[in-house]
């Protein structure tokens, strides 16, 4: 598997990170060096092979489902780069 | 009496609580040699205010008779726990500014044991580094050197900051986290002992996320003991994180005897590597013998899986970073980029990461979106989760066959130049971690402790992964590994 400037694009894209065109052909060649050190992994035998899921068998905790937090508006903007009225604010979504 | 900053936490407490020193002492001690290390950079965000109210409180307590385990005792905080009204940024610019409304619950279990926080540590950006150079921050510096040469050295990483404050005696000890090594390998490159304790033990509540299924907190300490009294007070059961085991907590320190007679230690032949320096495996030798003296067995053991641990890490941690990451989109918090006339929403959310991000990160968020995205899914990442289900057998099979230990280098190499791997291509430095990173695959606990030094006089460390649950096992394996080895030596002080 090689990975050209336009999937790298598409990836960057998909990540919402901005790439300038000039850096895609070093991105594509970082990518093509890690994927193929990943590639090892088809060496391996995994039929019948359950994907791993947790470190020890144990069930999750359920909760009772009830509010038992919350009232924090203030709290939670506090870190906002905009907030106003009780809101995050960002740019126009809809036209 | 020595420089009280020097101390380790189990020395402090017993001269606090003989009303020897105080917690106002210690803490004066650690900030005054705080701040004489600024050239280390391993302190970025100092928290003298908090300390002092902290450190008067404890002596409060130590005087009514309340001492709770790390009562007075000064620590640093790796800058990724969440830390009331303090600055706490992953070492990113991504989340500049941001000061967090609420306190990770290992830090609140530390301060409500009595621990005074110094401040907070430098790291890679996310912990996604094994050098410290991914930080917003700059590099954290080692305080060790080789013999007659000044050059800089990497106190490793993730948690370098960490690594660096203690062993330059910035503080007693420091919290860290382990995601594929990143408390075990700085240990080891700083002389310092380390431990990532089960998956589980402690909660990951407001500890900023990387990879939640590999990420855990533990502590990085002068001593083993030290390790077991500061372990103790950091695990609890979380109701906020589904996550932790709710198992009761061992009383660590109470269970080291350093009698490990007739216990069986396994020697993986899968982690001679190819090209491994005859130092390490002189030092991986001598630890052996120590630990046959002590009265252990030793067999060897095979983990046939080990090679395909560092590419399955790569596919895993990146995938889950790629998700976990996806918060920082400059809505909630940290840095927003300003916008051009005419950007809309998807303009800031890129502009955002590209300017938030370090190359690393938006390397590992790349990589990982990719590994996740349609078509790729079942070929990188379902394949990568089946890997790791073996690499857990392999260990599974090597307990169950009655081993109680096994004992590893925890590096292929000694601390190097900061800058020297820089210019080579990322897949170098992810080989860093190639003893570690399997621990964190399999959940399980993992610790190093210095045993030696190479021809440059720099400390070399071993690692010991136990039994999960039994890291009180794993820290009285690890108390007969360092009374056996002594390593005592410290950083001749250049700073």
């Amino acid at each position: 598997m090689s990975i050209d400037e336009s999937t790298a694009a598409r990836v960057a894209k998909l990540a919402r990170i901005r790439v300038e065109p000039e850096a895609l052909p070093e991105l594509a060649e970082d990518f093509n060096r890690i994927l193929g050190f990943i590639e090892q992994l088809n060496e391996v035998d995994v039929e019948g092979v359950e994907p791993m899921t947790s470190v020890t068998p144990m069930r999750l905790k359920r909760r009772e489902d009830q509010v038992d937090d919350g009232g924090h508006a203030a709290q939670v903007l506090s870190n906002a780069p905009d907030a106003r009225e009780g809101f995050f604010a960002v740019p126009k979504v809809v036209e | 009496m020595a420089d009280l900053n020097t101390l380790g936490l189990a020395e402090a407490r017993d001269l606090l609580r003989k009303g020897e020193t105080t917690s106002v002492e210690l803490t004066e001690a650690c900030l005054k040699a705080i701040d004489a290390a600024d050239v280390l950079n391993a302190f970025v965000h100092k928290t003298p205010e908090i300390a002092m109210e902290r450190a008067r409180a404890a002596d409060a307590r130590l005087q009514a008779g309340d001492a709770p385990a790390m009562c007075g005792l000064p620590i640093g905080m790796k800058d990724l726990f969440c830390t009331e009204g303090v600055p706490s940024q992953a070492a990113s610019r991504i989340l500049d500014g941001f000061r967090p409304e609420y306190e990770s619950t290992v830090s609140a279990n530390l301060r409500d044991a009595g621990a005074v926080m110094l401040g907070k540590l430098n790291m890679d950006e996310f912990a996604m580094g094994s050098s410290n150079e991914t930080s917003a921050y700059g590099n954290a510096i080692n305080p060790w050197r080789r013999d007659g040469d000044d050059t800089a050295l990497t106190p490793g990483g993730s948690s370098g900051g960490s690594a660096a404050a203690v062993a330059a005696d910035l503080c007693l000890a420091a919290t860290g986290t382990d995601t594929g090594g990143s408390i075990r390998q700085p240990a080891a490159l700083t002389g310092t002992v380390g431990i990532k304790p089960t998956y589980g033990r402690c909660s990951r509540w407001g500890i900023i996320a990387f990879a939640s299924s590999l990420d855990q907190a533990g502590p990085m300490t002068k001593s083993v003991r030290d390790a077991a009294i500061m372990l103790g007070a950091m695990c609890s059961h979380d109701p906020k994180d589904s996550t932790s085991a709710d198992l009761a907590v061992p009383d660590f320190e109470s269970l080291l005897s350093g009698d490990i007679r007739g216990k069986t230690i396994g020697i993986p032949r899968e982690y001679r590597v190819e090209g491994m320096p005859a130092e390490i495996e002189k030092l991986w030798n001598d630890g052996t013998e120590m630990l046959k003296a002590a009265g252990a067995k030793v067999v060897d053991i095979s983990l046939p899986h080990t090679k395909y641990a560092l590419p399955a890490y790569y596919v895993i941690a990146p995938a889950e970073a790629s998700s976990n990451l996806a918060r920082y989109d400059g809505v909630r918090y940290g840095h927003r980029a300003k916008l051009a006339q005419g950007d809309g929403i998807t303009e800031m959310y890129e502009k955002t990461r590209a300017e938030g991000f370090g190359d690393e990160v938006q390397r590992r968020v790349m990589v990982g979106t990719y590994v996740l995205s349609a078509g790729f899914y079942d070929a990188y990442y379902n394949r990568a989760r089946k890997v790791r289900t073996l690499i857990k057998r392999d260990f599974e099979q090597a307990f169950a066959a009655g081993v109680d230990a096994i004992l590893t280098p925890a590096t292929p190499s000694a601390a190097f130049g900061l800058g020297e791997m820089t210019e080579a291509d990322p897949v170098q430095m992810y080989l860093l971690d190639v003893f570690t990173v399997t621990v964190n695959l399999a959940g399980l606990p993992g610790i190093t402790v210095p045993t030696g030094r190479d021809a440059q006089g720099l400390p070399l460390g071993l690692q010991l992964i136990g039994r999960p649950w039994e890291e009180a096992d794993l820290l009285n394996t690890a108390l007969a590994l360092e009374s056996a080895a002594g390593f005592v030596a410290k950083p001749a002080r250049w700073w």
